[in-house]
């Protein structure tokens, strides 16, 4: 009986995982029923990974497990011991913006920002697997992800804007390269 | 960045008046909050975590209507890891968001009255605890007789839902006429009465509402919520915890979306307060997707008939509009909501004699409130398409139609509202060009069809929710002498862009980049008061204040300079960075100098900013209010979609949408505000239902949602979107800041309407109602096929016992504004109230 319990199950920190977040190692302790969600946020103080239903029905809380958009809501931390974790915390290199990060910012990508991070991540996986997606494979990738600020066009506008900027720095980096 | 080129073609350039050197209002920018937003740095409610914080889980009812007899909380309390257990008698005052509808309690004290109404709540270290306690309290309920209509409501006024009220289960009941109605429709040459229904549907904001309370160090309250409505949540604050106002801090967190979701004070803000004062440790409280579909406050369902008396040429002799109102089980903004199914039939198009009748009842359902176009979507569905219908039967063209009777600038309507700029013809002249509406209207294959709609909207509501005569938005700026500007507002950013408006306003003045400028909103301790972000009132409200506090700023720093550069004040100019003999630019300072000069010269160069509603003489009758604004708004939409006529299946191909803004202070914004709306308008056109069922008898026979889940509660994905194109109307227009109106809600209000016209222009049937289905094109077609009125749609209209109504002629017949029957008016009805919310 749950009654009799003298340590709530919230306190049994009886799970531990180690695992690279966002390029980094970390450790951490928690309890074994947690999500990957509930772990970022309250365990390791990840908070830009969001959450709008905890079911797997908004996209929210969507991340990058081992190059796959997955959403964290519905992943147990548990099954991530030895993998490779990117949230949103982790995209920008130093202080500059990712691509996709400056165009949603330039183009009203992110009106109330809710469900930004996860809107991103998606993105970028998409990105990452086919760089050069047609306008229709970006409407898919990003149909689990909902959105109730803008009516999807201008996050369309901030990937197709991302895509183009991704594009030109690969060419001015082998640029450099084929020079040096 | 400031780049018209990031505006996507399929919005127009703003227009840049010649004679005219903006540097900031008017460029497509990046927003000044948005680098948090890409980053996941910007900190929602929910996100806040503090030390020893504990948890909040609310036990809500089962049952849509009971009375509690009992609630034994022992066991729950005796549970490891508890804390606290409230229940209603811990929080016995009532609240509401308008004074005139007092009618909740944070915790129910002895009624529920629909499911999940709040029942007790525990406070435990951990959420888990405090979720697995809610089993543990035992509540005994007497099951009581439900209304789930309101047809239901009008038939069944015992048991009441609640005691105070019109009579019955009608909680509120308004009747206007301005001229006489029946004279008008003596000299129509035809008549046409329809009734059309509009279904509920919710905000679905993506953030879920959560608060964070803590007792502070100096003993006081803080509150960090997910509002819109700040102050009226302060206000409720001090008046059910007896705490004086100036001990309680609200802070609105960056609202992860509202759409009106976040404007009344809520139960577990309020319950999370109490927690905190009475455990002395910060409390959390994160309501799941299910709760918040039972917390609501969204689109009334409402049941409309609308007669309208025409001559041929299509001007309109007479307006009767009944509305029947479904408002669930509290008040909420409810009586505002009445009034607003009403108020704005008469601005867009020219109406020479308007009855209003409207019937708002309590029914045992979550209670309806403001989303956004709060109570004027419903009506404008209506209107737009009973005007689609008239133009048919008369022979003119619907663009046609709506030209000749569209109301013109600066009129004065029947009910006494006072317009503002009128871009409506504009808009619709536009529209028709950049749609080839000529070309497609009735011109399309069988099962391709367009269809037009126009609206109106305001540009904030004129009257505050409680009487009094302090301004509606307050600005305080702080200018230091390294150059930096600190903006304090009271106002709420829920992803409008607020904060870039105010910035943009403030850099524009005083010649600054809107990184200059920190902007501090949403919090009551370091912004004067603004009454919150609804009714589309804040760019101009709260943008008019910080013009003031800007240009008061200005001058102070301008003398400075002036003396320094031996340039008359006149001659400077402010931009750049710098201040300038406009003569001989070299002549000038920094900004950061020229601050440096001001504070030398005044002292420390604070200013602020107020706003005031213009004074609104028209309307002097009892009700006159609702619907009054500084401005309105205008907008029209040409739909253009597909229906299979096998299946009924219903496709939005595009929209063209032009709208009446004003100015576009930062496009890129307007532009999502546009994009946003529309997507909105479609959710609810083609899919969005907050709609009940009851559940088997073997069960509870409760009235419950059908789809309480992002899942099931259908709404547009990335998928779901048509091509849309859009043209900025702008006509600055003087009331407003830079000449800017509203921009956030008056483009969704014609999608619904235009879609339905669509429809029957694709494919000849009428669907008198929202969502617009594919079953219900397919059951409409079956009618057409049988031969008889190819439609579908409400019935009858239930008779309702209106009271005799206020009677105001209107201007054209020598009124007033004065009602000629009027009662002689009681004392303000809330002046009591008040007072108690004073001491």
């Amino acid at each position: 009986m749950a009654e009799d319990r003298l340590v709530p199950a919230e306190s049994q920190k009886s799970a531990r995982i180690r695992f690279i977040l966002n390029g980094e190692p970390v450790d951490v302790s928690f309890a074994p029923y947690k999500t990957l969600l509930e772990v970022l946020r309250e365990d390791l103080n990840h908070t830009g990974t969001k959450h709008g239903c905890e079911l797997g029905e908004c996209g929210a809380c969507a991340v990058i497990l081992d190059g796959e958009p997955v959403l964290s809501c519905l992943v147990l931390a548990l099954e991530c011991d030895g993998r490779d974790v990117l949230t949103i915390e982790g995209l920008a290199s130093g202080g500059e913006l990712h691509p996709l990060q400056q165009a949603f910012a330039d183009l009203g990508g992110s009106q109330c920002g809710y469900c930004t991070p996860g809107m991103i991540l998606t993105a970028k996986a998409l990105l990452d697997r086919t760089p050069h997606p047609s306008h229709d494979q970006i409407r898919e990738a990003l149909s689990g992800n909902l959105c109730r600020c803008t009516g999807y066009l201008q996050i369309f506008d901030a990937v197709e804007a991302a895509i183009t900027e991704i594009s030109e720095r690969k060419r001015a980096d082998e640029a450099k390269q084929n020079a040096g | 960045m400031a780049k018209d080129e990031n505006l996507p073609k399929r919005a127009s350039r703003p227009s840049r008046p010649s004679g005219e050197d903006l540097q900031v209002i008017g460029s497509a920018r990046q927003r000044v909050d948005v680098r948090g937003k890409v980053t996941g740095q910007t900190i929602y409610a929910d996100d806040i975590s503090l030390p020893r914080l504990a948890h909040c889980k609310i036990l809500r009812s089962p049952h849509p209507h009971a009375r509690i007899r009992n609630i034994e909380v022992s066991r729950a309390l005796a549970y490891p890891g508890v804390y606290l257990v409230l229940t209603g008698k811990d929080l016995p005052i009532e609240y509401g968001i308008l004074p005139v509808s007092q009618d909740e309690t944070a915790l129910c004290v002895d009624r529920v009255r629909h499911v999940g109404d709040p029942v007790a709540a525990v406070i435990a270290r951990e959420e888990l605890t405090a979720f697995e306690a809610l089993d543990l309290i035992n509540v005994d309920y007497e099951i009581l007789p439900t209304i789930s209509s309101p047809e239901e409501a009008l038939a069944s006024p015992e048991p009441r839902l609640h005691e105070y009220g019109e009579e019955g289960n009608i909680h509120k009941r308004v009747s206007f006429e301005f001229g006489d109605v029946d004279k008008g429709f003596a000299e129509a040459d035809e008549i046409f009465e329809d009734t059309f229904f509009y279904e509920g549907s919710n905000h679905l904001a993506m953030e879920q509402h959560a608060s964070v309370a803590v007792k502070d160090r100096e003993g006081k309250l803080t509150l960090w919520t997910s509002t819109q409505v700040p102050h009226y949540l302060h206000r409720s604050l001090a008046k059910v915890l007896q705490l004086p106002a100036g001990h309680i801090r609200v802070i609105a967190t960056p609202n992860g979306g509202g759409f009106g979701g976040k404007s009344d004070p809520l139960n577990h803000e309020i319950i999370v307060s109490k927690a905190a004062l009475v455990l002395g440790r910060p409390v959390k409280i994160s309501l799941t997707r299910e709760e918040v579909f039972y917390c609501h406050r969204g689109r009334h369902p409402v049941l409309m008939k609308f007669k309208t008396g025409v001559k041929k040429d299509g001007t309109i002799t007479a307006l009767d509009l009944q509305t029947l109102i479904d408002g669930g089980g509290y008040g909420s903004f409810g009586v505002a909501s009445t009034f607003y199914t009403g108020a704005l039939q008469t601005t867009s198009y020219h109406v020479p004699r308007y009855k209003f009748r409207a019937c708002r009842t309590f029914t045992n359902k979550p209670p309806c409130g403001p989303k956004r176009g709060h109570g004027t979507p419903q009506p404008r569905f209506g209107q737009e398409v009973q005007m689609d219908k008239i133009a048919e039967r008369l022979r003119i063209d619907p663009a046609e139609l709506r030209l000749r009777v569209a109301v013109k600038p600066n009129e004065l309507t029947a009910n006494f509202l006072q317009l503002g700029t009128v871009g409506l013809e504009e808009c619709i002249r536009r529209v028709v060009e950049m749609s080839g509406w000529k070309d497609k209207f009735r011109k399309l294959p069988e099962g391709r069809g367009v269809g037009l709609a126009c609206s109106c909207y305001l540009t904030g509501a004129g009257l505050s929710i409680y009487w009094n005569k302090m301004p509606h938005s307050g600005i305080q700026l702080k200018l230091d002498r390294g150059g930096g500007v600190t903006l304090q507002a009271g106002t709420t950013e829920i992803g409008q862009g607020s904060d870039d408006v105010l910035a943009a306003i403030v850099a524009e003045i005083l010649g600054l980049r809107t990184q200059d400028i920190r902007v501090y909103s949403g919090d009551t301790d370091l912004g004067p008061v603004d009454l919150g972000s609804y009714s589309s009132r804040v760019t101009l409200m709260a943008g008019n204040a910080a013009v003031q506090a800007a240009e008061r700023a200005k001058t102070m720093l301008a003398e400075g300079v002036a003396e320094k550069l031996q340039v008359p004040v006149e001659r400077l100019r402010f931009a750049d960075g710098a201040v300038f003999d406009k003569a001989v630019p070299e002549k000038r300072v920094t900004f950061a100098e020229a601050v440096c000069l001001g504070e030398a010269r005044f002292g420390t160069i604070g200013t602020v900013g107020s706003y005031w509603p213009p004074k609104m003489p028209a309307a002097q009758y009892k009700g006159g209010g609702v619907g009054t604004s500084p401005t309105y708004t205008y907008s029209a939409a040409v739909a253009e979609v597909e229906v299979d006529p096998s299946t009924g299946w219903l496709r939005v191909v595009r929209i063209w949408n032009t709208h009446d803004l004003g100015r576009a202070l930062n496009p890129t914004i307007a532009l999502g505000q546009i994009e946003g709306s529309i997507y909105m308008g479609l959710g609810e056109a083609l899919m969005e239902e907050q709609s009940f069922h009851r559940l088997p008898k073997k069960l509870s026979h409760a009235l419950v949602h059908r789809t309480p889940s992002m899942l099931d509660y259908k709404s547009l994905t990335s998928l779901d979107m048509p091509e849309i194109f859009t043209e900025f109307v702008e006509g600055p227009d003087p009331r407003g800041p830079f000449g800017a109106k509203e921009v956030g809600q008056g483009p969704l209000l014609p999608i619904m309407p235009a879609v339905a016209n669509a429809v029957y222009d694709a494919v000849g049937v009428r669907i008198d109602e929202v969502p617009i289905t594919p079953e219900k094109i397919l059951k409409a077609l079956a009618e057409k096929k049988a031969g008889r009125l190819p439609r579908y749609g409400p019935g009858q209209f239930p008779a309702v016992s209106w009271p005799e109504p206020l009677r105001v002629p209107p201007p054209w017949e020598g009124g007033d504004g004065r009602a000629t029957n009027e009662p002689p008016r009681r004392p303000k009805p809330d002046t009591e109230k008040e007072k108690v919310l004073a001491r």
